[in-house]
């Protein structure tokens, strides 16, 4: 059996597997509070798990890995950027909207102010994050089977596409957040399963000595001991004082950009208290965190037994290195058969993992269109619950047929800075508006509406204006220069931006609630009112 | 809504409340100073990996240099502030937390 027919099999069970989860959520869906918060009724551990299964994208998996293989330890900058933010969701966040919110981001927002301009501002950037990323991960779905399936044509890879779309709608449009939450229960086990594996037999190759490891990679990169170090692929010295700029700026994006981002907002909705929510994050720290670490021995693995030659060969990008590490490794250890089977696994679980992040993906902006939009502003909350979630199923497949559309459009462009720029507008737009909601008295609708529009627009227009989209070999443009922007993250201008708008839109308007902000103070506290999970 | 339309007035009375100012000073006295702690503490592993190179590429064991262990240390100090405030939470927030939590349910 090749290796292309393995994955496919394995690909098919689990394909198999959570169509049959998706058919026992729907059976479960029937309410509002279950198809955007499962019921609220998942575990703490549950749910920590599908925190990590939302999260860990294959950006974050073959993606840093690559990086970490080509580039040596600036890969390794991301993953502590992409951890650290857990603390900011942890501290500041998650509980306090667990209490005070009921299915979106922008019922905290809502709570104290005129919901419909608040609730436009805040559907309009929560679509507009999901549908960046959700169009970075769909381009990377077509690129990555099409890599690892052997499939070159343009035809087959959207056809790739248009599956892994089809697969996606279904679980959301029938599942809803329990179907899609028990997907990514799955995913994140299958995943860590899959690198805790592939870690543990590189170690084992080089008799668990990491300083063994490290060299090997280091001599094989032909770059020495500068692999090791920072510089190689960010703020290098060639790039001048702005590429350092730009390495603080990327920094400061992903820091601050997790507790934006409404896919992993809503999973907080997704457990019966506050305290199941902090208890949650730590989870989801505690498997994120690990994930990372092995992360780092698979691309410092796959540097060192694979080579940075092998891997730009497959792919320039470096994506298709753990993969090959798990090739590689695999023919060390137990001959091609190994090598085979193993090569097999982590194309399944790199399958899985898209299918699981692109699902959360379209239930988040889903739920804002039915919820934010339609519910609320369009219907001015004259909606029945039925209505609502019949509207929420509707949107989840419009929003999954047309980034089918983009994706396959979009092909071959290089669209991984939409992640970047994901991360940008939900630290730039969503988290000053969270942060002063939540704490600051005198915040109101003024001070939101132009916290969210000034931080989305700020970072928008940076990266249209950066090196990203024209004016370098790289740009989406290249053969165009209208740059005039010299970082390719716009955070470190764009985050300051949000939080200045915020403030500015506060002070120039007189409204101020007491009564209300009492409320949301002494509810987000304490929990009092706050959502109860339901019982079936 | 699945919940009750509260009062303004007792979520008023509570906010003036000793026991809940006490709380939101537990609360931010440990979050706040907390998060620009690692904030700073994070910033500056990100400039010292731009600028202080030579410093992140001395060699340690082996191996494993500043860099490195600066990187793992990341990890640490994530995981111990996790784990600290989950301690906090549980000693200090919750109890009083779930106290008022009783009396405002109890007035309604």
């Amino acid at each position: 059996m090749s290796s292309e027919a393995l994955s496919t099999t394995l690909f098919l069970i689990f394909v198999a597997a959570t169509l049959g989860i998706t058919f026992w959520a729907s059976r479960n869906t029937k309410t509002a509070a279950d198809y955007y918060a499962g019921g609220r009724s998942f575990s703490a551990a549950q749910n920590g798990m599908a925190i990590g299964g939302d999260y860990m994208s294959a950006a974050s998996f073959l993606g840093i890995a690559g990086i970490i293989a080509l580039s040596g330890y600036d890969g390794f900058l991301y993953s502590i950027g992409f951890l650290v933010a857990w603390l900011v969701a942890l501290l500041l966040v998650a509980e306090l909207m667990r209490n005070s919110g009921k299915f979106t981001m922008a019922d905290v927002l809502a709570f104290r102010m005129s919901p419909r301009p608040v609730r436009t501002a805040a559907g309009v950037s929560t679509i507009t994050v999901s549908i960046f990323y959700l169009l970075a991960q769909m381009v990377g779905a077509g690129a990555l089977v099409g890599l690892l399936l052997g499939i070159d044509s343009p035809a087959g890879k959207a056809l790739t596409i248009i599956g892994v779309g089809i697969l996606m709608i279904v679980y959301v449009v029938f599942g809803g957040m329990k179907g899609t939450t028990w997907v990514q229960i799955v995913k994140a086990v299958l995943l860590m399963t899959g690198a805790a594996l592939i870690t543990l037999l590189v170690l084992m190759q080089f008799g668990f000595n990491l300083s063994g490891l490290l060299g090997e990679a280091a001599a094989e990169s032909g770059k020495g001991a500068a692999f090791l170090e920072p510089g190689l692929k960010y703020g290098t010295e060639a790039q001048g004082l702005a590429g350092k700029i730009d390495l603080v700026s990327l920094g400061i994006a992903l820091v601050l950009g997790t507790a934006g981002l409404p896919h992993i907002l809503i999973r907080f909705y997704t457990v019966p208290t506050a305290k199941d929510a902090r208890k949650s994050v730590i989870w989801g720290i505690g498997i994120i965190g690990v994930f990372y670490l092995l992360t780092l021995v698979l691309g410092f693995g796959a540097a060192a037994l694979v080579g940075g030659k092998a891997i730009t060969a497959a792919d320039k990008a470096g994506n298709t290195a753990a993969p090959q590490l798990a090739k590689a490794i695999g023919d060390l250890m137990f001959g091609t058969v190994g090598g085979t089977i193993l090569l097999a696994i982590i194309a399944a679980v790199a399958f899985a993992t898209i299918l699981a992040v692109v699902a959360g993906l379209t239930l988040a902006s889903s739920s804002s269109f039915a919820h934010d939009l339609y519910a609320h502003v369009i219907k001015r909350g004259k909606v029945t619950e039925k209505e609502e979630v019949r509207v929420a199923r509707i949107s989840a497949f419009v929003i999954g047929a047309a980034s089918i559309g983009l994706g396959i459009l979009a092909q071959g462009q290089n669209v991984a800075f939409l992640v970047a720029l994901a991360f940008a507008v939900a630290a730039s737009g969503n988290l000053p508006a969270i942060l002063f909601s939540l704490f600051w008295k005198r915040f109101n609708t003024a001070g939101a509406v132009s916290a969210i529009y000034g931080g989305l627009l700020s970072a928008l227009i940076l990266v249209i204006f950066s090196p990203v989209v024209s004016g370098s070999k790289t740009a989406l443009f290249p053969g165009a220069d209208f740059s005039w922007f010299p970082l390719q993250n716009p955070g470190i201008i764009s985050i300051p931006l949000g939080f200045l708008f915020g403030w500015i839109g506060t002070r120039m308007s007189k409204e101020y609630n007491a009564a209300k902000y009492a409320e949301i103070e002494v509810r987000s506290l304490t929990g009092v009112g706050a959502e109860q999970a339901t019982q079936h | 809504m699945t919940t009750k339309e509260h009062d303004a007035s007792v979520y008023e009375q509570v906010q003036t409340s000793q026991d809940f100012q006490e709380l939101k000073r537990r609360f931010r006295a440990w979050t706040f100073p907390m998060t620009a702690a690692f904030l700073v503490w994070y910033l500056l592993y990100v400039l010292l990996s731009g600028w202080a190179r030579d410093f992140m590429g001395i060699k340690l064991f082996g191996n494993i240099n500043v860099a490195l262990v600066f990187g793992v240390l990341q990890f640490v100090s994530t995981f111990w502030i996790a784990w600290a405030y989950s301690r906090h939470a549980a000693k200090k927030l919750d109890p009083l937390a779930d106290k008022l939590r009783h009396e405002v349910e109890e007035k309604q």
